[in-house]
């Protein structure tokens, strides 16, 4: 079984970033990029399975600059087998992003695609599920639980609990921060990851944004809070700001 | 311009009016049988397609369905609009709530929209609309896990533990009682979760719940950005930390340095006179 997994390149999660002066964007300089946290759960998952015995190929894609590299490398030293870049600096919303991915699915053809339910810079949660629908595929969004054997069994976050679903190959699955804990690569890991093959390839057509961002700003900062000395001082404070 | 407003329970419904308002256009509203997202974009898909806006309150259920529609639709999508601008145009927040987007939309757009962001006013009644479809998925089991409490949605109160509960009966006992003594909602960090102290549909956070209640009380939370995230748009923030330099206590309005455990039962006491 072939599993493909998308993975972006994002501002690591952990850093503080602003928006640009001019508010037209988001001010990356100097910041550390990293494989999207949901992402690399999914190539920590797809890797385990190959591991088990269920899957037999991993090939991961990412859709971006050449600087992309660095994240498909890291996610060969995790364990995938081969990785593809589609190589652009557009600007692609997630319909755009989901149209690029259908035509890398028709050229290699996964049982599985799974990736994670959002990217931790948009916040969008929308490419997956796009995805499946171009596809015509069914979903299993928000794993929290995966198992591949004659049919894939999820485990699937809800908004009141869980909810197992079994879905019949081709199928999508995205996934959620309780599936598993990725493995920590050292930096011989990575360097051996090198002699993987990494495959170029432009998109045939650039799809056209349908949402675009147009500006970026702080949100609106909470007045400066104080401190109490006791519990007593709580307890009078939030009577005393009506909050009960 | 026409907007077909989709409740997947009566609670959507009734947090609805607001972002209609502040959108602006006429609006009709349809409430819906659970399904999967396949089978529910099938169902809905050729009724959407007569609409501008197809909008929904922010949930998992709706993310996951209402993604997949965009899909079959081939259209824009927002997700989490917290503000509108104009009909094309809407605020919503981007990493972790750290900033705020303004996102401009082509052609037909999906929003998912939370309440929080928008004025409280009566609810739209909305009709039945019983269709559905074959999905691809087949639901094995369901397991919900009603605690009997507020929801965290839409509580007044909501109190939060963080990775110092250490079991998840102590989490229960401490932070769950506490609640139970106020009729308030009960929520966790991602560190409590992973934990297993606490339940993951109690998450608060970028990618759990977001809550906006008149009170919020973290006890033993270190104030993440991606925690915090979820917690933003509360009327008074609490904070209880042993820690004087977390950085809770700089988001928080009132934060009292002590440990959970001695502040939380004295303080249950205190609220109660
Ligand atoms: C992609 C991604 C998404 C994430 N999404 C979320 C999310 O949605 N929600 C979320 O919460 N996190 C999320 N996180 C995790 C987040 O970064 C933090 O790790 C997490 O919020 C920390 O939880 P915590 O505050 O319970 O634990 P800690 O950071 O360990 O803080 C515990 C605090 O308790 C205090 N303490 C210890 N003992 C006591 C005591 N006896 N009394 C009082 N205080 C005490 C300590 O001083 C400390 O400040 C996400 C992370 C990533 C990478």
């Amino acid at each position: 079984m072939k599993v493909l997994v998308p993975i972006k390149r994002v501002v690591d999660p952990y850093a503080k970033v602003r928006p640009l002066a001019d508010g037209s964007g988001v001010d990356t300089t100097g910041a550390k990029f990293e494989i999207n946290p949901f992402d690399e759960i999914a190539v920590e998952e797809a890797v385990r399975q190959k591991e088990k015995g269920a899957v037999t190929e991993i090939v991961v894609v990412s859709i971006g600059s050449s600087a992309s590299e660095e994240q498909l490398r890291k996610a060969l030293a995790i364990g995938a087998d081969r990785a593809i870049l589609v190589e652009t600096d557009a600007v692609l919303d997630s319909p755009g992003v989901a149209s690029l991915l259908k035509e890398v699915v028709e050229a290699e053809q996964p049982q599985i695609v799974m990736m994670g339910k959002q990217a931790t810079d948009d916040d969008s949660n929308q490419a997956g599920q796009m995805l499946a629908a171009k596809l015509g595929w069914g979903q299993a969004t928000f794993a929290a639980k995966v198992e591949l054997g004659s049919n894939a069994t999820v485990v699937r976050e809800t908004d009141t609990g869980e909810q197992t679903v079994t879905l019949a190959y081709p199928c999508l699955i995205t996934t959620d921060l309780r599936l598993n804990e990725p493995r920590y690569v050292a930096l011989p890991g990575i360097i051996k990851a090198r002699s993987k093959p990494l495959e170029k390839r432009a998109p045939s057509v650039i799809p056209a944004a349908m949402t675009k961002v147009v500006s970026v700003e702080l949100p609106a900062s909470r007045p400066a809070g104080r401190k109490v000395a006791s519990v007593e001082e709580l307890a009078a404070a939030i009577k005393e700001r009506g909050a009960l | 311009m026409k907007l077909l407003l989709i409740a997947f329970n009566q609670s959507d419904a009734d947090q609805s009016g607001g972002f209609i308002q502040a959108l602006g256009l006429e609006a009709d509203a349809i409430i819906l049988p659970s399904q999967p997202a396949d089978a529910f974009a099938a169902s809905l898909a050729e009724k959407a397609s007569g609409y501008t806006h197809i909008a929904a309150v922010s949930s998992m259920q709706s993310k996951d369905a209402m993604a997949y529609l965009a899909g079959v639709l081939d259209c824009a999508m927002v997700t989490d609009a917290i503000g509108v601008v104009s009909p094309s145009s809407f605020k919503r927040p981007i990493f972790a709530g750290s900033m705020i987007a303004t996102v401009e939309t082509e052609g037909q757009v999906v929003i998912t929209f939370r309440p929080s962001g928008f004025a409280k006013v009566d609810g739209v009644a909305a009709a039945a609309f019983d269709t559905t479809s074959p999905s691809k998925a087949i639901v094995t089991n369901e397991a919900k896990r009603g605690t009997g409490r507020p929801d965290l949605g839409s509580a007044k109160i909501v109190v939060s533990g963080g990775r110092p509960l250490k079991t998840a009966d102590q989490f229960e006992a401490v932070i769950g009682g506490f609640a139970d003594s106020m009729g308030a909602a009960v929520g966790a960090t991602r560190a409590a979760v992973d934990s297993g102290i606490a339940p993951n549909e109690l998450q608060v956070g970028q990618t759990g719940k977001v809550v906006a209640p008149d009170l919020y009380i973290a006890a033993g939370i270190s104030g993440s950005t991606q925690h915090m995230a979820g917690i933003k748009d509360s009327k008074l923030i609490v904070a209880i930390n042993t820690d004087a330099n977390a950085p809770i206590f700089e988001a928080a309005d009132l934060g009292l340095v002590g440990d959970l455990y001695q502040v939380l039962p004295e303080l249950q006491n205190l609220l109660k006179q």
